[in-house]
Order: C-alpha cells, then structure tokens, then sequence
C-alpha cells in the first residue's frame, strides 16, 4: 500500500524506472558535484596561498621565534589528612639521577659505569629505556628515583666523568603510615599507556604519577590540580637560555580530609595480630568510616616509583594475599549476624511478635521433607522468643521465619539494608556480594528456587555472601534505628595552603527502612543480651556504654547434612568468623564489625578484636562528650 | 577434483596476472600520490626507514587486494551488497558491545588481526545506498531518502557512539553522496540543509566535552596554548612559513624540531606544505582534483544505475578526505582525526582507500558487459 502511495507521489517526475533518464540525471549531478569539489578545493587552495603568501612572513618570523618552548609546569599534588590532621599522603623533596641521550656518546658503557658509582638495577634500566622513547633525545630521562644522601656524596665526586648525567630534585608521593592506610588511601603510580587514553593530554603535561588506587584514584580530579607553564628559550641543541620569558604558576591540588581517626586505624590493624581479616567502624549518625582495615596489607610506597619485579612477585605469589582489599572485594558467609536482621524482617513484615516463641529441638524439618537443619546445642535450646533467640543464636527461630517469610519477602526485606549492592562508598572497585534470590539464582545457575535455601539463608548461609564494607553498612543503619547513611571517607577538602578547610555538606537525608520503632526496640534488647548472657557474654565487661552486638562462625562446609561426627572433628580454624557491635546501643555513635578468614568462634576470636577496637575509640569519644557537656550541650554536633 | 580446481585457480591467477584490468590513467596517478606520501613520511619521520617500509608494505597490499576486487565483476558486488552492509553493521554493534582501544572503542580483535569495522563501513555504506537506490524510482521521493536516511544514522550513530566523529563524517557523506547522485530534487536538498541548520544548535548540546574543545579551539586556538590550540598554530605556523616555494625536502624545522605534534599521520599535509610550499600544494591538489575526476568519469561510463551510484558516491567522498584534513591544517574547519588519503601513514585506512579504487577498477573494467 505503502509502496504504491510513494510510486504516485514520485510519479509526478517518472512513471517508472527508466534506465536512459538516470543516466542523464547522473551526469548531469556528477557534473554538478565536480564542480561544487573544484570549488571548494580552490578555496582550499586560495586559503593555502592567504597562509603561505599573504602571512609568510608573520609564520616565517613565528618558525624562526619557534626557540621559545613553552615548559608544562606539574602542579603540586594535594595531600590528604586524617579527621585529626594527621598526615596520611605527603610530597617529599627527593633527588633522581638523569641521563640526557643526546649528550651521551655511548649510551651502555655509560650506564654500565654508572652502576659501578651508584646501584642501577635491571628495573631501572628496562624503565629507562621504555620512558626513553615517549621522550625527545635532548631531555633528560630519569634512571634512578630516590637517591641516597651517600649516593648522591658518591656521584658528586665522580661527577666529572660523567657528562650529560646529573642529580635532579623532584617531588615524589609518600605515604608516613605505609601499610596502615595502603588500601583505603591507595597509592599513586607512573603514568602508564593504559592511564594515557583516559587523562587530558593538557592538563597532565608535566605529570609523572596519577592516582591507581583507593582515594588516591577515587579523588584524583581534586588532587590533581591546574597545571601552569613557562615559556623558554632554547638555543639549536635545545638547550634552555636564560631566565624563563613568561609564567604561568600552577595550581596546587585540593587537600583532603578523610573521617577515618588515624590512633583507631592503628589500633584496629594491631588488634588483628596479623590474622587475615578485616574490619570496619562507622559513625551510624553520619555514615563517616572511622576506621577500615584489611590485614594483612602492604607498603604503598614501593608502588610510587614502579614496584621491582621481585617485591612485586612477592607480593602476588603471598598466601593470605595482602594485595586483595578484603574491605570492598572479601567474600564472607555472614552467618549468625544476620539473625537480628532477619528477626527484624519477621517483625517488620507481621510475621511474628516479639513474644511468640519457637521449640527448639536440635533438629528442624521442612513438613514433608526428611533432611535434618540442625541446632549448635545438641538436643536444642527449648523454647524461645526473639530475644532469647538471638542472644543464644538458636538457628531454629530462623529457620522457621525464614520459611514463613518465603525467599521473595526475605530478599526483598535485605536488601533495604544494602545486601547484594555496593555501598556507594567512595573508593573503586566495590564488589557487590550475593543477596540470593529467586531471580539470582536463575540468572547464576538458570535453576529454580528450593525451599531448603530458603532455610538456611535464614542464618545467613548457603549463597548469601557479604563484604566487609556491606556488613559494616547494615550494621551501622541498624545502629542509627533504620536511617542509612552512604559510607563515605572525605570529610572536609582545603583548596590552597592558607584557605579554610571546607566541610563537605551532608548527603540528603534517605528513607527510614524500620518501619515501627517497637520492632528495633525487640532486636536491639535481643543484641545486648548478646553482650550480657549470650554467646559473647563477658566481651562488655568494664566498657561504660552498653554495647549490642552479634557473634557470627560460619561454617566451611555446610551443616546441613547428617553427620554430627565431621564437625566435632573439624580443628579450630575450620570457621570464618565475624562480631558486629554498636555502641552506646541506645544512641548508637559507632558500628564495628570484624571479619577473621580463619578461627574458632566469632565470640572467641572476632568479639575480642571488636572490644579492642572501642577501647581505642572511647577516650576520644569521652573527652568529646565532655566538651559538648562544657560547652552547653549544643545537641548531636559532629564527633 | 583437486587437480580440476588447481588449474582452475591457476588459470585465474595467470589471467589476472596478464591482463589487470586496471585503468592505467587512475592507477599512474594512485602510484603517483603514494610515491609522494612516502617521500614526504621519509622526512616527516626524519628519516625513519622502517615507518617508510612498513607503510610501503601496506600500500602493497593494498594494491594487491585493489586488483583482486577489480576481478570481481559489480553484479556479483550488486548481489551480496546486503549481506556485506548487514554484516558491517552487526560487527559495529559487537564493537559498541565489547570492543577494545585506547579511549576509544573502535576496535575489534579477531586474534590474528585487529580492525576497526568502522573502515569496513567506507565502502559498504556507498555500495548499500546505491544498492537501496537501484531498485527504487529516481528521482527520489521523501520517502525513498527516509528509508536511505536511516540506513546511513544506524551505522553512523553507532561510529559517532564509539566516538570517532571523522570516521562517523566520512560514512555520512559517502552515504549522502549516493543520494545527491541519484538525482535528488535541488529544493529538497535545500530543504535538507534548512532543516540540518536548525538541528545544529541541538547536536552540539550532545557532542562529547572533547570535541566540543576542538570547536571552540578552532575559534580562539591562542587561549589553550598547551593542549588542543597548540596543534592548529603549530600546523598554520609550519604551513604559513613555507612560503611560495617551500623550505625544501627534510629542511622543514617545524616537525624536525617536534613542534609539530602528529606529523606523520593527521597533520603529515603541513610538514608537505612547509616542505614544498604553494607550488608543492597546488599540485598535490590537482593531483587530487586528476583523482577525482578520472573516478567520476568512470562512474559516468558505468551502464547501471548500481555501478554508477556506487563509483561516483565513492569518488566523491575521497574529496572530504582531503578538504577535512586540508581545512583543518590550516585551521578553517575543526580537527578532526580523518587522514589525508595515500600521504598520511596509517595502515587501515590506506587498505580501504585502496580497496575503494579497485571497486572502481571493476566498474571500468566491465563497463561494456553492463548494457541493460
């Protein structure tokens, strides 16, 4: 229909194809078109003889002037601070060794001396050579970074044999606290062919290092900063003469001010005695981390300047991997921690009160199914409310609500909390953990849903997996009775020297995810007597403030089945084990949470660690509601 | 059976050896320009032998693939036009999907070669257009050009998506082309860049930041002294101080000093005219202007429609090439990463180029066998 509407239309011209009367047509445009090329290439032509004749000479004098180089000049980068001002990142004066190729005749009977003065290392060289081609052969090229006072005393002696070879100061990026702060604050690193496409080719001329990892990369616009330039002359060999003839300074970057309390970050990293793990402390009211560690870690600094080869081996090749960020990547079955969470969902959702009580037996079954969940206790723990339930962990209560609840509302209800999403924290490369679902298991595993995981999710096993930082998060939203704050590190940024540190304003404020407060009044009771008579009794004794808490030992190897005899011989470090605490747990101003790869009980290894890290916390907690006291109590001001 | 085929192929091999069918004029020239694209990479490179060689090599096979496409006769072309467009299209949208690059996404990686299927596009594009055409009544109605409209937005919004806005330019116009040769009403062509003109204003809202600087730098280049402007001066200087005659071969001081950023590929045309002054563009411009209108007319010889679209679509497009990379060296139009055809080094699009010619070579070579 369609087709014959148009042959109408066109109709008007020809009523059908007619060989003779394109061809006529095609000439007559190919004509047309020859001459609209002709008359724009002779403009292009006429536009050559403006440029080549009209303004000769203006470009003759600019090609003859074209001595004057304009010299990118890089901008100091930010440095970032702790919530105290305790250094974490600074630009240190340092000295490398440069070789300018054009002035050196033999090249690697040059380099090979040199190594008898001052030590070149193959790393050096292999670097040297590969920096040596992005670069013009009268520019210098470094091949030692860092040089000693002693080796700079050796090279001055000898310095007369080496023409074309000399000691230049630069900045270089250092991190005082090392391996404290090496995966929060990340490192910086040379510029690489990958970082190249990505940067402003203007705006880095001069850089040598960009930000790799952590809040180095994450902030990399605000420490950065403007470049400037100077204009120079140079004779024929390129060779500066005189005082630079115009500058532009550059424009140092913003320094930051992260939340994290550098004495809580050391004191949390100590608490882990080396035990692979992780932990995190938030500040529920704000979302602020406190402190996040990832043990085991290590020294950023050797990234700076190109890790060697060996180190860097090392590093890949160490068992508990220190270059994996536990925090954002660490995969961890959360366990008994989720039971006041999921206590919570049955409230929320008016599944249970607080008073219903359950039978524990030390066996549950699905109606109509023969597989045994079992109890911790042999022969069950009797029967139980919510409090009692989570105090003494006792699986049965979940398993139950979390067949009543159904994966669908059980999902639905975590992931108000966060689960099975990043965080949003600022810092690259979250992962996102598993919140199992019905639609993740079919687009993992295109297999249906079976109510036994539906089960066994209720105490947080089976598919369920969490990051540190994602724990940390739900705990600290349990903690600030159900209002979320984003995780972040940048607290306040100072643009120049002398300015004002600038607060970072507020996220906006998000939806409260507890409905009824009643509902968090029962979880939170049932997380102290956790602290006072439950599976980590003990761990509050001598703390002020009341704590709320929840131990967590995940199993390996699933409990499911029917042997008792495999767990009771599985050795001591056969469990993940987790604590997750707030305190005071009325007007909760921190959340903990302690991850351990390997250990015996969440309450045996992981609470100590969780008590540790608020014993640190608590003399700067009191002397600042001290001051608040002093100075007529202004409310909940910032920490 | 084997035997049968190996004679059959040697036979092929023998006769395409002895008679090319090339059109020697067209061909002179094609050699003419690379010689002087390798003379001026030779200095450009400051005497860098293995860029001369390796780009020698492309130009090659290039050739070589130009003879074998002069084989094949254009109905064959004609006949697997849609396929060939389809098949362009698919893997432009694989690219979009996962493709790999620096800052860009243009790139394929088949393992054994990697390629940019945008530079497939150079000739699919002219060959679907005329494909499109040919079975449609000519001139063509409104209808008629929104159907050839959206064949060229696909692929080019995908191109212009990975970003690469000179590859995205050059497929539009060897598209539009097409439709401009078919006869297309003058006043619905005017009624076209009416329209366009009141589409500009909207399109910049969407250009990334990058190729909105390269505009605005255009217009002030002096304010960015260090990062885009330094090009277009750089370029004007190296162009302005060759004066009439030029400074003469590898005595250009602009690129062996290095001010010339990118002087062997996108702006390889200044270090020419530093070298070689007016004289030395001029003629490379009539060189051109010989290229193109040999093509045309080979284009007008064709005996159908198909052929003749196809030939002059592409004839003409070799013309934006050159105004592009010449306007922007002299600062009249933005810069824009398209090459200047046969000069500039760089393998793929010297290979398309190529191949686009001996998509000509056939038409010519069968113009006789194509009488309706």
């Amino acid at each position: 229909m369609r087709m014959r509407r148009s042959r109408v239309r066109e109709g008007r011209y020809k009523p059908l194809k007619e060989a003779r009367h394109e061809e006529a047509l095609f000439r007559r445009r190919a004509l047309a078109g020859f001459l609209i090329i002709v008359a724009c290439l002779v403009a292009l032509g006429v536009r050559f003889s403006f440029l080549q004749i009209e303004r000769h000479d203006e470009f003759s004098a600019r090609s003859e002037a074209n001595r004057v180089l304009t010299r990118p000049l890089a901008p100091a980068r930010g440095l970032i601070y702790d919530r105290n001002g305790v250094l974490l990142a600074e630009n240190v004066a340092a000295f490398r060794l440069e070789i300018t190729p054009e002035q050196v005749h033999d090249l690697p009977a040059t380099i090979a001396r040199l190594g008898e003065v001052v030590p070149i290392s193959d790393d050096d060289v292999e670097r040297f050579n590969a920096l040596r081609k992005s670069k013009r052969s009268y520019e210098g090229t470094p091949i030692r970074l860092k040089l000693s006072e002693e080796e700079i005393a050796k090279f001055s002696v000898n310095r007369w044999a080496f023409p074309g070879v000399d000691v230049v100061p630069y900045l270089t990026r250092s991190y005082p606290l090392g391996e404290e702060f090496a995966h929060t604050v990340g490192y910086v690193g040379r510029i690489d062919e990958a970082d190249l496409g990505k940067l402003d080719k203007g705006d880095y001329a001069g850089t040598t290092h960009v930000g790799k990892t952590g809040i180095e990369r994450y902030y990399e616009d605000r420490l950065h900063g403007e470049v400037g330039y100077e204009k120079i002359e140079v004779n024929a060999d390129h060779r500066p003469i005189g005082e630079p003839l115009g500058r532009v300074a550059p424009k140092p970057g913003e320094n930051l001010y992260l939340s994290i309390d550098a004495r809580l970050q050391e004191a949390t990293e100590a608490a882990f005695e080396g035990r692979a793990g992780a932990a995190v402390a938030i500040d529920p009211r704000t979302g602020e981390v406190l402190a996040m560690v990832s043990v085991p870690s290590f020294d950023p600094n050797l990234f700076v300047n190109g890790i060697a080869s060996v180190d860097y081996a090392a590093l890949l090749d160490a068992e508990d991997k220190p270059l994996l960020n536990r925090l954002l990547r660490g995969n961890y079955a959360p366990g008994s921690t989720m039971k006041p969470f999921v206590g919570l969902g049955g409230l929320e959702l008016g599944l249970r009160r607080p008073e219903d009580t359950v039978l524990s037996t030390g066996e549950f079954f699905i109606p109509g199914q023969s597989r045994a969940y079992r109890d911790d206790v042999r022969g069950g723990q009797g029967r139980v409310d919510l409090v009692q339930a989570i105090a003494k962990s006792v699986n049965t209560y979940f398993y139950s609500l979390a067949l009543d609840m159904g994966i669908d509302r059980f999902s639905g209800f975590m992931s108000r909390f966060g689960f099975g999403q990043p965080t949003g924290i600022d810092l690259m490369g979250e992962g996102s953990g598993v919140l199992p679902s019905r639609e993740w298991k079919r687009g993992r595993f295109n297999q249906a849903w079976y109510p036994g995981e539906t089960v066994i999710a209720g105490i947080g096993q089976g598919y369920w997996v969490v990051t540190p930082l994602q724990l940390a998060n739900a705990v600290s939203t349990l903690a600030a009775r159900g209002v979320p704050h984003t995780p972040h590190l940048l607290r306040a940024v100072q643009r120049g020297v002398d300015a004002r540190i600038e607060p970072l304003p507020p996220a906006p404020p998000r939806k409260n995810v507890i409905e009824r407060a009643a509902n968090w009044a029962s979880v939170q009771q049932g997380m102290q007597e956790v602290v006072r008579s439950g599976t980590a009794r003990g761990i509050d004794a001598g703390f002020p403030y009341p704590i709320a808490g929840k131990t967590g030992t995940a199993e390996r190897y699933s409990r499911t089945g029917t042997e008792w005899t495999s767990i009771s011989a599985s050795p001591i470090e056969r469990h993940q084990v987790l604590f997750e605490a707030f305190t005071p747990a009325d007007d909760a101003r921190i959340a903990v949470i302690v991850a351990l790869e390997a250990g015996r009980s969440g309450a045996h290894d992981a609470a100590p660690i969780a008590r540790k890290i608020l014993d640190a916390w608590l003399p700067g907690d009191q002397q600042r509601q001290a001051e608040r006291v002093a100075g007529g109590g202004e409310g909940a001001a910032s920490p | 059976m084997i035997d049968e085929l190996f004679h059959e192929w040697r036979h092929r091999l023998m006769s395409m050896w002895r008679k090319p069918r090339l059109d020697l004029p067209l061909l002179g020239a094609l050699l003419l320009l690379m010689g002087i694209g390798l003379a001026t990479l030779y200095s450009a490179s400051d005497l860098d032998r293995s860029q001369v060689i390796s780009q020698a090599l492309r130009f090659m096979l290039g050739l070589l693939l130009m003879t074998v496409i002069a084989r094949v006769p254009p109905l064959t072309l004609r006949n697997w036009t849609p396929w060939l467009y389809a098949a362009s299209v698919v893997l432009l949208v694989i690219v979009v999907i996962h493709g790999e690059g620096r800052g860009a996404n243009r790139w394929l990686d088949l393992r054994i070669v990697r390629f940019q299927p945008s530079e497939l596009l150079k000739l699919t594009m002219p060959m679907m257009i005329a494909w499109y055409l040919n079975g449609r009544p000519l001139p063509p109605g409104w209808i008629t050009l929104g159907a050839a409209g959206a064949l060229i937005a696909v692929p080019a919004a995908l191109i212009a998506k990975q970003p690469d806005l000179g590859t995205a330019l050059l497929i539009v116009a060897s598209g539009a082309f097409g439709i401009f040769l078919s006869g297309l009403a003058w006043w619905r062509i005017g009624a076209l860049l009416a329209a366009f003109a009141g589409v500009v204003p909207v399109a910049w809202h969407f250009l990334h930041d990058y190729q909105k600087n390269r505009v605005l730098t255009l217009l002030d280049p002096e304010a960015d002294p260090l990062g885009n402007g330094w090009h277009i001066i750089q370029s004007k200087i190296a162009v302005g101080s060759g004066g009439l005659w030029g400074k003469g071969w590898h005595h250009g001081t602009q690129s062996r000093l290095e001010f010339l950023p990118e002087h062997t590929t996108d702006f390889i045309f200044s270090v020419f005219a530093e070298e070689w002054g007016l004289v030395g563009v001029l003629l490379l411009l009539a060189l051109y202007i010989f290229i193109i209108a040999r093509c045309l007319w080979i284009a007008a010889e064709a005996k159908d429609t198909y052929a003749r679209l196809l030939a002059g679509a592409i004839s003409m497009s070799l013309f934006v090439y050159v105004m592009v990379n010449g306007g922007m060296i002299t600062g009249m139009l933005p810069v824009v990463g398209v090459p200047l055809p046969l000069v500039s080094y760089g393998g793929t699009s010297a290979v398309s180029l190529l191949a686009g010619f001996g998509v000509l070579m056939s038409i010519h070579a069968h113009r006789k066998v194509l009488a309706n």
